[in-house]
């Protein structure tokens, strides 16, 4: 079974979502994302600055196997990108909660909040996929 | 119904992730497919190959047979052992299937017998249109279901593999050319692959496959999975079935002129009038490789556009582990020159058109 921390919040589309206060959060694809692509060879991000909707299609994750669409999990402006990923995109299959994270926003409707999954839901998710 | 090979269980106690392949349950890899792809380049990686169908076709009339079924010449097999790459055409030159024969025994020696090697997701069909050719010849068709195959690949796979094994067999695999295979103490050894790189092919009883896999990894050759089969074969150009090729596609136009023994003008094989026909009207398309040289990936299926010449469709897609870029075959006009574009995910990519293979022997061959 893959690993979901329970200190983390979700999307059906298996992003995951950290909260660091100040209405900030960070973003990746979680390991259960990871397990299913296979070894991730490129990795496209929004760009720095760029604004962003909830369930926006804003990136792409391509893996050996196969490629998949990052959505947007909440609203808001990018204000990080995680630059390591152009050239070591293996992060995101050894590291995925950590070294692997995608981008940070500045939320622009902190409610949106409210709609994310919890970890025992985002569990169930993916047991019923 | 699935079904499993004799190492099923080695494969879940090495990690593997578990696919269903034409209806047997496969390792996919065990991990990282692009590290077991780096292993077979740089060093050894162990195939499990035994979904593969094994056929032995014997009597007096086996060479016969053959050189009526398959569009490569088995009278080219001048010595035992020796390998051929083949297809077997429709009527219509269509590839039913591509595989490998052996001749097993020395040329025209009596009860002179052949072993084929064919892909199991057409099984069925080859075994019965194998059959339906044979009516008119005094041959026996024996499909060997208790044979297990493992693919050993890679620059050390021969000294790996010679150093778990018995003297004989040792020096055997010493002794072998590339393309040729020898039976030993009831297994049969083949110097021939799927990756591009040097490496064995062995066959031998499934009740003595498992302790032999141990060996093996126990001396530091690695479990490989499909996934790494499939990009090891894809740098080395070679063709998968039903990708590059299929009933309805010339080998004239899969990259296989190379393997349709025109000479003699004497032989009759099925397919032979058809193919004939197409190279007197000329064919239309042909086989080529693209590198894509920036960031994204080929894939099957998408559409190749050739500027003022018309538009092709890739038929094997991935990334190169060993060029670090993607690369891709895909079937394009004729005419197509250099260079052309990919449609990947809406946008227009540019790629190079280059002859396949991209990798062989761990190192870029393209220019």
């Amino acid at each position: 079974m893959s690993n979901v921390p329970s200190e983390l919040k979700y999307v059906a589309s298996h992003e995951w979502i950290r909260e660091e206060g100040d209405g900030v959060v960070t973003i990746g694809i979680t390991d259960h994302a990871q397990d299913l692509l296979g070894d991730v060879v490129f990795v496209e991000l929004p760009d720095l600055d760029a604004e962003i909707a909830a369930g926006d299609d804003i990136g792409v994750v391509e893996s050996v196997k196969a490629a998949s669409d990052v959505y947007a999990p909440l609203s808001g402006k990018v204000i990080a990108v995680n630059e390591e990923l152009e050239d070591a995109p293996e992060l995101v299959n050894s590291d995925p909660y950590g070294d692997g994270w995608f981008f940070k926003i500045q939320l622009s409707d902190p409610a949106e909040l409210e709609s994310l999954l919890d970890a025992d839901s985002y569990a169930e998710h993916c047991e019923a996929e | 119904m699935t079904k499993t090979t004799p190492l099923y269980d080695q494969h879940l106690a090495a990690g593997a992730k578990m696919v269903d392949f034409s209806g047997w349950q496969m390792p996919l890899h065990y991990g990282s497919q692009v590290e077991e792809h780096h292993q077979v380049r740089r060093d050894a990686g162990v195939f499990d190959v035994s979904h593969m169908t094994v056929v032995d076709v014997s009597g007096p009339d086996a060479r016969n047979y053959l050189r009526l079924l398959l569009a490569n010449d088995v009278a080219r097999l001048d010595a035992p052992g020796r390998a051929l790459y083949s297809a077997m055409l429709n009527e219509q030159g269509g590839v039913i299937d591509d595989l490998i024969v052996y001749l097993m025994t020395a040329p025209g020696a009596a009860g002179e017998w052949y072993r084929l090697v064919v892909n199991c997701g057409t099984r069925d069909n080859d075994l019965s249109w194998m059959a339906d050719r044979a009516v008119k010849f005094d041959v026996s068709l024996s499909e060997q279901p208790d044979l297990a195959m493992l693919a050993i690949q890679g620059p050390n796979a021969r000294a790996l593999v010679a150093g778990v094994l018995s003297d004989s067999r040792a020096r055997l695999i010493d002794e072998l050319r590339p393309f040729q295979g020898q039976e030993s103490e009831g297994w049969f050894i083949a110097r021939t692959g799927y990756t591009g790189e040097d490496g064995l092919e062995i066959m031998l009883p499934d009740d003595e496959v498992v302790p032999f896999w141990q060996a093996l990894l126990a001396a530091g050759v690695r479990p490989c999975g499909l996934g790494a089969r499939d990009t090891l074969r894809l740098e080395a150009g070679m063709n998968l079935y039903g990708a590059e090729m299929n009933e309805a596609v010339s080998p004239l136009e899969a990259n296989m002129g190379w393997t349709l023994a025109f000479e003699p003008d004497s032989r009759q094989f099925v397919g032979r009038e058809a193919l004939e026909k197409q190279r007197a009207q000329g064919v239309q398309s042909k086989l080529v490789g693209l590198v894509l040289e920036q960031r994204g990936v080929l894939r099957a299926h998408q559409r190749v556009l050739v500027e003022g010449i018309g538009e092709g469709e890739i038929t094997s897609g991935s990334y190169s582990p060993t060029l670090e870029c993607s690369i891709a075959l895909a079937r394009v006009p004729l005419a197509t020159g250099d260079s052309a574009s990919v449609e990947v995910r809406g946008k227009q990519l540019p790629v190079k058109v280059v002859k396949p293979p991209f990798v062989r022997n761990g190192a870029r061959v393209f220019s």
